[in-house]
């Protein structure tokens, strides 16, 4: 039968192998995409997930630029372009903690039980997840930034490192969705890994460069600010929209996020992995 | 694939949660195109046997196979011929009950068009044409096992695992997924069933093993196994509790065991061979000596009269003794 062909005997052995690795290949990208469009599907299908993804973040622009507007000195750019890229870190940290609630829900209703009966990739499940969410990021990246632009948002530094900003923040997102996914993959269970994620993104958003600049914070807490991985982002993101010193910044960055996914993604796959 | 037509091969297997044995060298053969049903109470492990056989779960120690591949060191192999509706239902409810069928195909390699179309014949053979761009969260339960069970079949498996099938339905429902299982065996599907019903095993397996504190405690044919657990049951529900001993007297002249009382149901019970044909006889008997009874019936045996012929304990006792063992209630 059709699903019978990767039993099939290789030719010679290196044939075989050339030949395995290719077909796996391709199963692992074309199962990802399945389980993409699955988990894409329920942006759709859900309002109230959607309303979650798209509404808030809008809102919080808002918010944050008329209520703390007036309040706090950004220095020479105004806090509407001080806080858009703040805001758009944010939102994608907490965009990627629903790859950990997505998974541990999965997990959880023996939808899982299913997927591995199945002779489909392994790891199709975890970065079908990612990419779902990594899609949905860069949707909400650009319609925060098109709000943003509404109410007086510019990018003063130029079109080429302006353009590479949602880059950058998607990254930084993917990133940090792995860590989810370890967390996800391991409580196998929503309402813990949904609490387990608040735990961790507040503060670490909040002490950060985020919302305020991190020379306005109380001696103590600002060194734990400027280690803050959050915090290189944020000046990244920010120096490429607004212009000044930026390459010691985009590459923490970008360590932060090799770092980061080098560490949760092997840890992730093996969690998910992991039978008794 | 094995020479001598075994499906489904398990030697010695053992698997324990940190103290919790859930299976103790458990064997097990099932040939090629016959039903095969694991029949035993809660906690017994039923579960933990098909999670084995179906590579979710490892064994501790021993050996198994599905159509010649090993569970551990063949899984892949092993996944492309088997089928699994686990026990509990594994579909997608933010998907229609399409989509969630053609995912499966897609997940198992078929292609859009092969996928769409297997898709269109399951939703046929499972009465789920109507429904199929509804969204499975507003199917019925009888519908969501449908469901779970066409997705199973989805690359047309040469064996198939079905966990507890039934449980939970209404009887209208359970008759209707009967039908569908016995039309799969006729067309050769190779299917090993959990349940807690010997009716349903009766109804649908070849061979039964019953199973017990993870170990297999009796193997044979449904009727092999009622006969060890006494045929029929004739059962009296009295009127008023003063006359349920006068009740067992007029029963004792149809059996040769002791009636078994029950004083919170008012109910006497006695084993016998041929019911239907006694039925009257019991009735008369009992009208002659002035006992008003309120209720009467003749009962097949159960998995419990099964249990208590071979262990001496009901089934009941036997998952509540087992849920006091396991550490955490899953
Ligand atoms: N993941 C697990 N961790 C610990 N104990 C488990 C686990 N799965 C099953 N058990 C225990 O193993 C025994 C058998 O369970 P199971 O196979 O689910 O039984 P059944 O399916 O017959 O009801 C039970 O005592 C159960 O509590
Ligand atoms: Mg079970």
């Amino acid at each position: 039968m059709a699903t019978n062909e990767r039993t099939t005997s290789p030719g010679t052995f290196s044939d075989g192998l050339v030949a395995g690795i290719v077909t796996e290949a391709r199963y692992v990208v074309g199962d990802s995409v399945v389980m993409a469009w699955r988990n894409l599907l329920k942006y759709r299908r859900s309002p109230e997930l959607l309303l979650f993804s798209t509404v808030s973040p809008v809102m919080f622009v808002l918010l944050f630029v008329y209520v703390f507007g007036g309040a706090i000195s950004t220095g020479p750019i105004s806090y509407t372009d001080f806080i858009l890229v703040g805001i758009l870190v944010q939102t994608t940290l907490f965009g990627s903690t629903q790859t950990g609630i997505g998974l541990a829900e999965d997990l959880q209703k023996g939808m899982v039980d299913r997927y591995r009966s199945m002779p489909m990739a392994r790891s199709a499940v975890l970065a079908g997840r990612i990419l779902a969410d990594t899609i949905r990021n860069v949707f909400v990246v650009y319609l925060m930034i098109g709000v943003g632009m509404a109410i007086g948002f510019r990018f003063h530094g130029g079109f080429w490192p302006g353009f590479w900003v949602p880059f950058l923040v998607v990254g930084f997102g993917i990133a940090f969705s792995w860590v989810a996914a370890v967390i996800g993959a391991s409580v196998r269970n929503v309402e813990t890994a949904n609490s387990v994620g608040f735990v961790y993104i507040f503060p670490l958003t909040f002490m950060s460069s985020a919302f305020v600049p991190v020379e306005t914070m109380p001696d103590w807490l600002r060194p734990i600010a400027e280690h803050n991985p959050i915090t290189r982002a944020v000046d990244a993101g920010r120096a490429m929209a607004q212009g000044g010193p930026l390459v010691d910044d985009v590459l923490l960055t970008m360590a932060w996020i090799a770092g980061i996914t080098l560490v949760c993604a092997p840890w992730a796959i093996w969690q998910y992995r992991r039978v008794s | 694939m094995s020479a001598n037509g075994e499906a489904i091969a398990v030697h010695d297997v053992c698997k324990s949660f940190g103290s919790v044995h859930a299976l103790i060298d458990v064997d097990l053969e099932v040939q090629r195109g016959t039903v095969t049903g694991l029949l035993g109470p809660n906690g017994a492990g039923k579960t933990t046997l098909v999670k084995i056989l179906t590579t979710l779960l490892k064994p501790t120690s021993g050996r198994a196979s599905v159509l010649g591949f090993d569970v551990q060191r063949q899984a892949r192999q092993l996944r492309n011929v088997i089928g699994l509706a686990g026990q509990s239902t594994a579909i997608d409810e933010l998907l229609t009950g399409r989509e969630n069928l053609e995912m499966v195909g897609r997940l198992y390699h078929l292609g859009g068009k092969v996928a769409k179309h297997r898709a269109d014949e399951l939703l046929d053979r499972f009465s789920l044409v109507e429904s199929a761009d509804r969204q499975s969260k507003e199917y019925s339960g009888g519908m969501r096992r449908r469901l779970d069970l066409a997705a199973s079949l989805v690359s047309t498996p040469q064996v198939l695992f079905l966990d507890e099938p039934t449980s939970g339905l209404d009887p209208r429902s359970r008759l209707d997924l009967w039908a569908v299982i016995m039309e799969l065996v006729r067309e050769g599907t190779t299917v090993l069933l959990t349940t807690q019903y010997l009716e349903e095993a009766d109804r649908l397996a070849d061979q039964i093993a019953v199973i017990d504190h993870g170990a297999v405690i009796a193997r044979g044919t449904a009727s092999e196994l009622k006969k060890r657990a006494g045929s029929e049951f004739i059962m009296v529900r009295v009127l008023e509790k003063g006359m349920l001993p006068q009740a067992a007297n007029v029963l004792l002249r149809f059996s040769e065991e002791e009636p078994q009382l029950d004083e919170h149901e008012n109910t006497a019970t006695i084993s016998v061979a041929n019911g239907s044909s006694l039925l009257v006889e019991v009735v008369r008997a009992l009208d002659a000596e002035n006992v008003v009874i309120s209720d009467l019936g003749l009962r097949q045996p159960t998995l419990d009269d099964v249990f208590l012929a071979l262990t001496g304990r009901t089934a009941e006792d036997a998952a509540t003794s087992r849920e006091g063992e396991s550490v955490d209630g899953d």
